[in-house]
């Protein structure tokens, strides 16, 4: 045979050797049903700190309270998916999940803008999903079945926000800087309205997806020189723009929201975020400290990861046990038997839950009723020091609903 | 006169220098008159504050910003001008190496910091090292990579080798992206504070109220990159290994016919455009303090289209198209929100630059600064 021919079959003997190595080993002989769990959420790229502690928290949740639908006979498997925090990926992923018939319930996603495309996914294969992050309004307003979420909203952190940014800080003007996405923006827009209705001048209104170079950006800001600077995103670019923008010499206070609510946030912006105004954030998911039902959480957290659970790992298992209660629930209507997913999403509607977090329960669009909000003042300057952050602010409020407040 | 253009010292350090200020202030000039235009025209529809001062206020950062992020442009268009120049073959995974060398520079220092010497060590002496690593690691991969991908479809047709660049691009992408995981479990590659290159100068311009505050590092990087473009200069037009590119470039048959090692000579172009990549991968690097695989990709697109818009295969060319590109990106980037009140804001940016990029290749199809070259016989 010629040379060509020879190396062609080598590669398509190794590609069959490598391919038989790695198909999953005995593909029957399960006696017991499996249930599966889902979870979808950014496990790599620059969103991942937050995403990998989701997929953990309902991992431990798993073990911890998994034992229910483990005696009825059930076995009980994470399955998780890395939706990289892009919409694409995460409906491929949804697409999946949703053809795994032994996926009943599903935890995720991180990014708003992620879960409102793939959760038509999921409502078309009526496959109940719960949400331990994700804050935009648009997420249940639709009045979907089997969306449902264990924080808050935003249109009521932004508000609150604002809110804070007027009377506690007595600021006069703000510069808006959104990251695009349904989450950033949606937010920014919330926050745009609160302050126009109070009286808040809103210098400027940008959004980006800039990651690296923030300098176009932070010249005109620095020039408008507003008392507060408003940045709805992720950590990975909001920490890189804090520290640019102090660097660049800006005094004022920053404010951010959830998505800045993480460790990585002081690795990135280091002192820029406790030079100058410094910065506080709002969040619907308060750092496991807390929740007073959190401590042994973070301990088990911390023995079987080896780190501090980041925030959203709470609520991740709190997730996950919202999803095994249902099942189990669910299972025992139908007889001991593997219940059907319609049957899941109705009993997480029926349900309360007593959480890490609270006690949940899901109002007819699969909100909380009542929710929890946090401003929190950044007291740290490197990941090491996350704790030493002070909570300001502690509220509850209402949900408001399919109308929007 | 030939006494003045002969003398090397004019021929190879002030004429370049020269035609670096030139372009530099030409481009500013035209730019910022254009603008104050523009702020004197529009000057009724902005309420808020007088468009004019507001214009004029920002008006010398926007510029250091612009020439800043112009040299980075144009040390990576270089890259791919060169090797367009030598093979006629875009090297899309340039991008990569650029990103390579960001990554190798500030592991540097981030193992300093780990061991404790990062303080101890003279800051300018750490970069220094950072770079030199950089340019070392950049220039290897360079070579590599065009031994792998490149050397062996040197003669299929031109869309093979194109492609072949195109997935050695990703391959890197993800690769180092797996090298982080491994290595360090972490997607960024943050940089570690150390020394004073954060710290401004400020310069009174007489007319502004606040003095303009430039970074340690910003004149850093324009300072190393005005050096490395010398220094390629000198080495295309005034060595023997530049007399040999050039022949290459020209005609490579006739070339390799008057004793050329015509191989030897297209892995120095790679090896070139990947040393100069790495040190303004290291340079970007201290600029913007977080790094992650694909950090490359759209400094490595928007320096292409500089290269292009310079007129490819031309080295001036090249630096010409990076510092009109990087001051149409801060000129716009800055000034689109001010001007529209908010309607286009920052993020059209890009729309600009590449909208005016296209007026002037429909005026100039070969670029700037480019030659329409015959059919090769």
């Amino acid at each position: 045979m010629s040379k060509r021919s020879y190396a062609l079959l080598t590669v398509l003997v190794t590609a069959s050797i490598v391919l038989a190595a790695c198909a999953p080993g005995g593909g029957g002989g399960a006696a017991m049903p499996i249930i599966k769990i889902a979870t979808q959420s950014p496990l790599s790229g620059g969103q991942s700190v937050l995403g990998v502690d989701i997929k953990n928290g309902a991992q431990l949740a798993l073990e911890q309270l998994g034992g229910p639908l483990k005696e009825m006979g059930f076995d009980v498997q994470l399955a998780p998916y890395d939706d990289q925090a892009t919409p694409d990926v995460g409906v491929a992923n949804a697409k999946n999940i949703v053809a795994d018939a032994s996926i009943l319930c599903g935890v995720g996603h991180l990014n708003s803008g992620v879960m409102i495309p793939s959760s038509e996914e999921y409502h078309t294969a009526n496959l109940p999903f719960v949400s331990p992050a994700n804050t935009n309004p648009v997420v249940t307003t639709r009045g979907y079945l089997e969306v449902n979420r264990v924080v808050g909203r935003d249109d009521v952190q932004a508000p609150v926000a604002e809110e804070y940014a007027f009377t506690e800080l007595g600021a006069k003007s703000v510069y808006i800087i959104h990251d695009k996405t349904a989450y950033g923006q949606g937010v920014a827009e919330f926050f745009r309205t609160a302050a126009e209705e109070d009286g808040l001048e809103v210098l400027g209104f940008e959004g980006t997806e800039e990651t690296a170079n923030f300098d176009a950006l932070i010249t005109p800001m620095l020039a408008a020189a507003p008392d507060v600077m408003f940045f709805s995103g992720i950590y990975n670019q909001a920490g890189v723009f804090f520290k640019q923008a102090r660097d660049a010499g800006y005094e004022g206070t920053f404010l951010g929201t959830d998505g800045m609510d993480t460790s990585e946030l002081a690795s990135l912006a280091g002192d820029a975020l406790t030079k100058g105004g410094g910065m506080v954030y709002t969040t619907v998911a308060g750092p496991a400290s807390a929740y007073p039902k959190a401590a042994q959480f973070a301990t088990d957290f911390k023995a079987k990861f080896g780190a501090d659970p980041q925030p959203f790992a709470a609520q991740g298992y709190d997730s996950a046990g919202v999803c095994l209660k249902a099942i189990e629930n669910a299972a025992k209507e139908a007889g001991g038997s593997v219940p059907t997913r319609l049957a899941v999403a109705n009993a997480i509607r029926a349900l309360t839950y007593d959480g890490l977090t609270g006690s949940l329960t899901f109002d007819s669009i699969g909100d909380l009723p009542m929710a929890k909000y946090f401003i929190i003042r950044i007291n740290a300057t490197s990941a090491e020091t996350w704790s030493s952050n002070e909570i300001v602010a502690e509220l509850e409020f209402a949900s408001p609903g399919a109308g929007g407040p | 006169m030939k006494q003045f253009t002969s003398n090397p010292f004019y021929k190879f350090i002030l004429f370049p220098v020269g035609q670096i200020l030139a372009f530099i202030l030409g481009a500013s000039l035209v730019l910022s008159l254009f603008i104050i235009l523009m702020a004197y025209l529009f000057r009724g529809s902005i309420t808020n504050f007088d468009l004019v001062e507001r214009t004029l206020t920002i008006l010398p950062k926007v510029l250091v910003d612009g020439i800043t992020i112009g040299f980075v442009y144009a040390t990576i268009a270089l890259g791919y001008t060169m090797v367009y120049g030598v093979l006629e073959f875009i090297n899309f995974a340039h991008s990569e190496i650029f990103m390579v060398g960001a990554v190798v520079g500030v592991e540097l220092m981030r193992y300093m910091a780990a061991r404790g010497t990062l303080g101890t060590t003279n800051e300018y002496v750490v970069i220094g090292l950072a770079i030199i690593l950089g340019m070392v690691t950049a220039g290897a991969l360079a070579v590599t990579v065009e031994r792998v991908a490149y050397k062996p479809l040197r003669g299929a047709p031109r869309l093979v080798p194109l492609i072949s660049a195109i997935g050695m691009s990703f391959f890197l992408q993800d690769a180092v992206r797996f090298i982080l995981g491994v290595t360090t479990g972490e997607f960024n590659v943050i940089l570690p504070p150390f020394g004073t290159y954060d710290q401004f100068q400020l310069l009174n311009i007489p007319g502004m109220a606040a003095p303009l505050q430039i970074q340690n590092k910003t004149i850093l990087l324009i300072l190393v990159t005005v050096v490395m473009l010398v220094g390629l200069n000198y080495l295309v037009n005034g060595t023997k290994i530049g007399k040999a590119i050039r022949a290459v470039a020209q005609d490579r048959p006739t070339a390799s016919l008057m004793g050329i090692n015509v191989n030897m000579i297209i892995s120095i172009t790679f090896l070139i455009g990947g040393v100069l990549g790495g040190a303004a991968g290291v340079l970007f690097a201290l600029k913007v303090t977080r790094l992650d695989p694909f950090v490359g990709f759209f400094p490595g697109i928007k320096a292409f289209t500089a290269a292009v818009l310079g007129g490819i295969g031309n080295l001036t060319g090249a630096l010409l198209g990076g510092l009109v590109l990087g001051l149409l990106e801060s000129f716009g980037a800055s000034y689109l929100g001010i001007f529209t009140n908010g309607a286009f804001g920052a993020e059209y940016k890009d729309i600009l630059a590449f909208a005016i990029l296209i007026l002037i290749l429909i005026f100039r199809p070969s670029g700037l600064l480019g030659q329409t070259v015959g059919q090769k016989a």
